[in-house]
């Protein structure tokens, strides 16, 4: 089977959970009370909102990892041909690892790694 | 011998004989679809009650034994009460996005489906580009996760939510170099060729050391992938109570916990695929009749024996290793597991290039 498993797949995964919803909604026979909606956190009444500053140490890590997951797209075409190629693929990839360790290094060195 | 292959074969021929092509395409999705639905349920239902039972051997109790024969039928009525139970849209939560999640994170995890060989000729799709398909599609499942807890209005599914986010991502990067070293000996990304090139050995055997900690990287990345335990910290019941679906209940709950289910058993898939051959039966180099033994259990067999094998692996981590700290975590990968995966990615390119494998 061709592209056409994608379509597939993505329709039994969408009738899967709306098929499973639509089970729960016929079944179920709530109740209103308005101490249901609230937030579950502690029992006592929610203070402020959750939509509100968190830890810069996510947006490092995030730029990081673009950083490496785009290395990582780069080299899965030479992970193919290297066999081939031999000992060039070597030397290059040499290269462009330290380059990249280089830069790894230096987001080290200003503390981009520390969690705060 | 009746083998998955075969009965595919004869549904396939059976359908074009009887009926126009167009329709024997027609039921040939949908029996996919059905088999996709029907794989989702049953693993569902097997790995909650082995996670289960496994926990409970491990502490030295018995774990669910009072619904069925030993408390096989556990997880039926568990789903049931599941089913039963109402689903919530707490207050001020972004109610798209809230309801819209489950979904992001089901899709995901039902098309890595598509390039997994289950048995000897049994995949869905054989995609030329399978395991950077794998790589692309496994990262999808963490858009769901994010929205999830950003759409909740929970204090604690935002962190948890976070959390997850900045792990998954972080340790996807270890995942896919310790892939990438498979992906070199074989020079294909193609899931059967390189399930293939194992018919003389497996790659966790025929590559040497760099393969071994390869495969050891690996599991260790997708325990932390799939949030679990000692990298659970996603929802560390005692700090989060319940992570990113916090707010989540009755159906939608059950739809979150069925595909972190879902991802542990594709995950051990995609290992048992790359460094144990998929469905390839135990091939020791010349040895003819251990060979032969060995090709009369059935390929399908095989990949389940493997898989479960690697699930029971990760169950096991559970018990073994204590709950890591958030810096922690993120230093294990980027101080260490990241620069060792670079540096064996290197090894592995000399050990390839030189032959020196098997």
């Amino acid at each position: 089977m061709g592209a056409a498993a994608l379509l597939v797949l993505l329709f039994a995964a969408v009738a899967f959970s709306a098929g499973g919803i639509l089970v729960a909604k016929l079944l179920v026979k709530g109740s209103s009370n308005p101490q249901k909606g609230q937030a579950y956190e502690c029992g006592i009444p929610t203070e402020g909102t959750p939509w509100n500053h968190f830890n810069v140490g996510y947006y490092l890590f995030a730029l990081l990892f673009l950083i490496f997951d785009v290395e990582l797209i780069f080299m899965y075409p030479w992970a193919v041909v290297v066999k081939q190629v031999g000992i060039p693929a070597l030397i290059e990839i040499i290269i462009f690892i330290f380059i990249l360790f280089i830069g790894f290094l230096y987001a080290h060195k200003k503390g981009a790694l520390k969690w705060m | 011998m009746p083998s998955l292959e075969n009965i595919t074969n004869t549904i396939h021929t059976w359908l074009n004989n009887h009926v126009s092509s167009t329709l024997a395409t027609l039921i040939e999705m949908l029996i996919v679809a059905l088999l996709a639905m029907g794989l989702f349920a049953i693993l569902g239902l097997i790995l909650v009650l082995m996670e289960r039972k496994v926990s409970a051997y491990m502490q030295i109790r018995l774990g669910p034994n009072r619904v069925g024969f030993k408390g096989s039928l556990q997880t039926l009525a568990d789903t049931l009460k599941l089913v039963l139970k109402e689903g919530l849209t707490p207050n001020g939560a972004d109610k798209l996005l809230f309801n819209l999640a489950h979904y992001v994170v089901m899709c995901a995890a039902m098309l890595i489906l598509a390039p997994l060989a289950f048995a000897k000729g049994f995949q869905i799709w054989d995609i030329n580009i399978g395991v950077l398909y794998i790589s692309a599609i496994s990262s999808i499942g963490v858009i769901g996760i994010l929205m999830a807890g950003w759409a909740s209005n929970n204090k604690y599914s935002l962190l948890g939510a976070m959390r997850s986010g900045a792990q998954i991502v972080s340790y996807e990067l270890s995942a896919g170099l310790s892939v990438l070293c498979i992906v070199i000996l074989t020079g294909s990304l193609r899931i059967s060729d390189i399930v293939n090139a194992q018919q003389n050995g497996w790659f966790i055997f025929k590559g040497h050391i760099p393969a071994i900690i390869a495969f050891v990287i690996f599991i260790i990345a997708v325990t932390a992938e799939t949030n679990r335990a000692p990298f659970d910290l996603a929802e560390a019941e005692s700090e989060l109570t319940a992570g990113f679906h916090t707010e989540y209940s009755g159906m939608k709950f059950a739809l979150f916990f069925l595909a972190e289910y879902v991802n542990i058993f594709v995950v051990c898939a995609i290992g048992a695929t790359l460094f144990f051959g998929g469905w390839m039966p135990l091939h020791i180099g010349n040895w003819q009749g251990f060979n032969h033994a060995m090709d009369f259990v059935p390929s399908s067999i095989w990949f389940t024996i493997k898989v479960f094998g690697l699930i029971f692996l990760i169950m096991w981590f559970r018990w073994t290793f204590p709950r890591l700290r958030v810096d922690q975590l993120l230093n294990l990968e980027w101080k260490y597991l990241l620069p060792l995966s670079l540096v064996n990615l290197l090894v592995m390119t000399v050990v390839a290039i030189m032959g020196w494998h098997f």
